[in-house]
């Protein structure tokens, strides 16, 4: 009888719809958000923070980047750990995204010092050479209106204060997105508790091996370069990491735990390389000289 | 058999309008995948990929896509209902204002202002337009088929009514925002809540954007080109009413392994199973119509167009509820794969089947036969030809990148940094590009044919066969 009755197809398709609506998008807002989502050290965006989601946003930055990392071995060992429904509470809208032409940011906050940041909005290729990201260096000439981020501020009902919107007179837009991004995953406390623990005397297993030096190389550029040069003119970076020289005069084991676990001034851990090819690079450091940088720093 | 006086000329302007929206969505997405392979064509602020991502896919899916079934809808709506459009002037209107929102897109997105809601990026002065667009389009719609002369509903108007009220439904739930200023909005929801809605949006805007108007041009147009009707009637019933049923269930498999409930999760893969059965109820109809008329393949290039898309859409039902499923989602999912399955959607299944629909109709418009049969082959190569590159390449791109992500040293770290396995992708990206050009050139080759057939001025057909 609906085949001769179009308002009624229309009432039982909407019917139809509404079922599956009801059940899997209606239904989840009596539990999602709630108490037993609640993470107390979750704090809302501060003013900087906002503005640099915002300008996020409109760069559609969510088009290349996802912010979950999943509970998959390879997603935790990669990007840190993973995703609490808690930690999203305040984000209107949610940033989840859908694919990743490039990393996950998800844990992006505390990874880089802001210096490695800065450099790498005005030209990625500057700090990860094969990077097809576009360069947004136009962000550090726009700068962030006070006014009107109070306002957007009040409409999220988030607290903030007069000296805070006074405070972000003269701020650039790159300035925001950088404390937007280094806000990122960090309101919980998952760096401390992932920090993997070294324990037993370390011992250098490829110590004098000529191969491993070679292949601690390339690690080298591929890892540490972007930041760290290997002499002490430097270039356009080398106000994101110090240069490395005199690194014979360390002790083997030292420089593993610093390679491992990053530094307090900023350098990430880089415990997810793998003792091996930590070790690789502790080896090619350690037998640096000075005067063979002709390879390098051009 | 008395004479009805069809409104075609609106139908003649949307086609016009959806196909340039449709070469603005295709050259928008050759340069942004020629942007992944050399950044440095991406021109900011306003040229850069973030930006353009969302122009191409809405130009394609709203431009070219909604465009192209206003024009159909419009057409099929007259015929099955024997009598002219409801009103001639409210669909004069809705071209206008179709045009002036899809300018209106176009440029707030190059300007920056969006949600970051996939297929849903208008701001919302732009969604308030987009739904008195819909509202004028369906009532049009609805009045002409409850005006009709013709007792039966064919399933076409099935699906048509189907489409006005789920895109209804959708839109105007994931559109509820805060406004904050002309151009800036907060969504209402948060977090998971959000994300949970998006995706129940993001996925039905491809069950009633890419699915049921396609399936309504579809079943409309294929025996029309075959000259037989459709195999099974009850059939096409009971995929109607089940895909509908089911396809509601099934967002969350846009978010497995994300903090959405796992519940949630769950009933979207097993829905999402469950829908192999009514899509591949529609595809089945449409080869079991074919029964005795697969000469037709060789002879008529509208069944060839019409055929391959229902398998596009076949091959496209199998493979999306594999994704949906949580281990191989695990794998696939971020990965350069999922473009690759989205584009045999887009430009397969779907631009596949609006081809072979502006193709019948254009002959009939301007009463004339087509201009060239040898180039609408010609055409018919170059996009599957195209699209089998993109999304065969992208496959296999996204296999490579998965593994690489997912590799793991005997002593538990990762094979690979993320830049390393972005380094392998370089030449992947290059061949899809290529395939865009491709595909371009196909579209390049149907405007040409259908401008040399409205310009034509000899082959005019005989008034009788206007009106068949």
């Amino acid at each position: 009888m609906w085949e001769k009755k179009p308002i009624l197809l229309l009432v039982l398709a909407a019917l139809a719809i509404m079922v599956g609506t009801t059940i899997t998008m209606i239904l989840p807002f009596k539990w999602v958000n709630g108490e037993a989502d609640r993470i107390n050290s979750v704090k809302p965006y501060n003013a900087l923070q906002l503005a640099g989601r915002d300008v996020y946003i409109r760069e559609g930055c969510n088009n290349c980047h996802s912010q979950t990392v999943r509970p998959l071995v390879a997603d935790v060992l990669r990007y840190g750990d993973y995703s609490k429904s808690g930690e999203f509470v305040y984000d209107q809208p949610h940033l989840w995204g859908s694919r990743r032409t490039g990393p996950d940011l998800a844990r992006i906050g505390g990874k880089y010092p802001d210096s490695w940041h800065v450099q790498h909005m005005k030209q990625p290729t500057v700090m990860i050479p094969q990077s097809n990201m576009p360069a947004y260096a136009f962000l550090k000439d726009n700068t962030i209106d006070p006014a009107y981020t109070e306002h957007k501020m009040k409409v999220l009902g988030f607290p903030t204060t007069a000296a805070e919107i006074k405070a972000l007179t003269g701020k650039t837009e790159l300035d925001a997105l950088v404390a937007y991004l280094q806000k990122l995953g960090s309101d919980i406390p998952w760096r401390q508790q992932a920090k993997a623990v070294v324990v037993g005397q370390l011992q250098n297993p490829l110590a004098g091996d000529p191969g491993a030096i070679k292949e601690g190389e390339k690690l080298f550029d591929g890892n540490c370069h972007s930041c760290h040069d290997l002499k002490m003119k430097g270039n356009d970076n080398d106000d994101v990491g110090p240069p490395l020289t005199n690194m014979a005069t360390f002790a083997d084991a030292d420089l593993f735990t610093l390679i491992h676990d990053g530094t307090e001034s900023g350098m990430p851990s880089f415990a997810s390389l793998g003792a091996n090819k930590i070790w690789k690079i502790v080896n090619f450091l350690k037998s640096h000289k000075e005067d063979d940088d002709a390879g390098h720093d051009k | 058999m008395e004479k009805t006086d069809y409104n075609y000329d609106i139908v003649k302007s949307f086609v016009h309008w959806s196909i340039l929206w449709g070469v603005v969505a295709v050259l928008v997405g050759v340069l942004i995948s020629f942007q992944l392979v050399w950044p440095q064509l991406n021109l900011p602020p306003l040229l850069t990929y973030g930006r353009l991502r969302p122009l191409h896919t809405n130009a394609g899916v709203f431009g070219w896509g909604i465009g192209s079934f206003m024009a159909l809808f419009f057409y099929i709506v007259q015929r099955l209902c024997r009598r002219p459009l409801w009103s001639a002037g409210l669909a004069r209107f809705q071209l206008w204002f179709f045009n002036a929102t899809i300018i209106g897109a176009a440029v707030t997105l190059l300007l920056g202002f969006n949600t970051s809601k996939e297929y849903h990026e208008l701001e919302w002065p732009l969604d308030i337009m987009v739904v008195v667009l819909w509202v004028i389009f369906a009532v049009n719609i609805v009045m002409t088929i409850v005006k009709r002369r013709e007792e039966h509903l064919y399933i076409s108007l099935w699906y048509m009514l189907a489409t006005l009220v789920g895109v209804a439904i959708l839109y105007v739930v994931n559109a509820a925002e805060i406004p904050v200023s002309l151009f800036k909005s907060y969504s209402a929801y948060a977090g998971t809540n959000d994300a949970n809605v998006q995706w129940w949006f993001g996925h039905n805007a491809v069950a009633m954007v890419l699915t049921t108007p396609p399936l309504a041009i579809f079943y409309y147009f294929l025996p029309k080109s075959t000259g037989v009707p459709i195999y099974s009637h009850r059939m096409s019933i009971i995929a109607f009413w089940s895909l509908l049923f089911m396809y509601l269930w099934t967002g969350a498999h846009h978010l497995l392994w994300t903090p959405v409930p796992d519940w949630v999760q769950t009933l979207a893969m097993v829905f999402s199973l469950m829908l192999i059965a009514p899509s591949w109820g529609s595809v089945f109809n449409g080869y079991l119509s074919m029964g005795g008329q697969w000469h037709q393949m060789r002879e008529n290039y509208l069944v060839k167009f019409l055929i391959l898309g229902i398998t596009f859409y076949g091959l496209q039902t199998l493979q999306g509820p594999s994704q949906a499923v949580r281990s191989f989602s695990a794998f696939i999912h971020y990965t350069e794969w999922v473009p690759g399955h989205v584009h045999m959607g887009t430009m397969g299944w779907v631009s596949m089947v609006l081809f072979a629909g502006v193709y019948y109709i254009t002959p009939k418009l301007y009463g004339r036969e087509i201009y060239s049969i040898p180039l609408a082959n010609l055409h018919f190569w170059l996009v599957l030809i195209g699209q089998l590159i993109y999304s065969v390449s992208m496959w296999i791109a996204g296999l490579q990148q998965a593994s690489m992500w997912h590799s793991i040293n005997p002593d538990g770290s990762l094979t690979y940094t993320f830049v390393e396995t972005l380094a392998q992708l370089y030449p992947y990206w290059t061949i899809r590009a290529v395939s865009g050009i491709i595909y371009l050139a196909g579209v390049l080759v149907f405007i040409y044919n259908l401008m040399m057939t409205a310009r034509s001025p000899q082959g005019a057909l005989p008034a009788a066969a206007q009106n068949v």
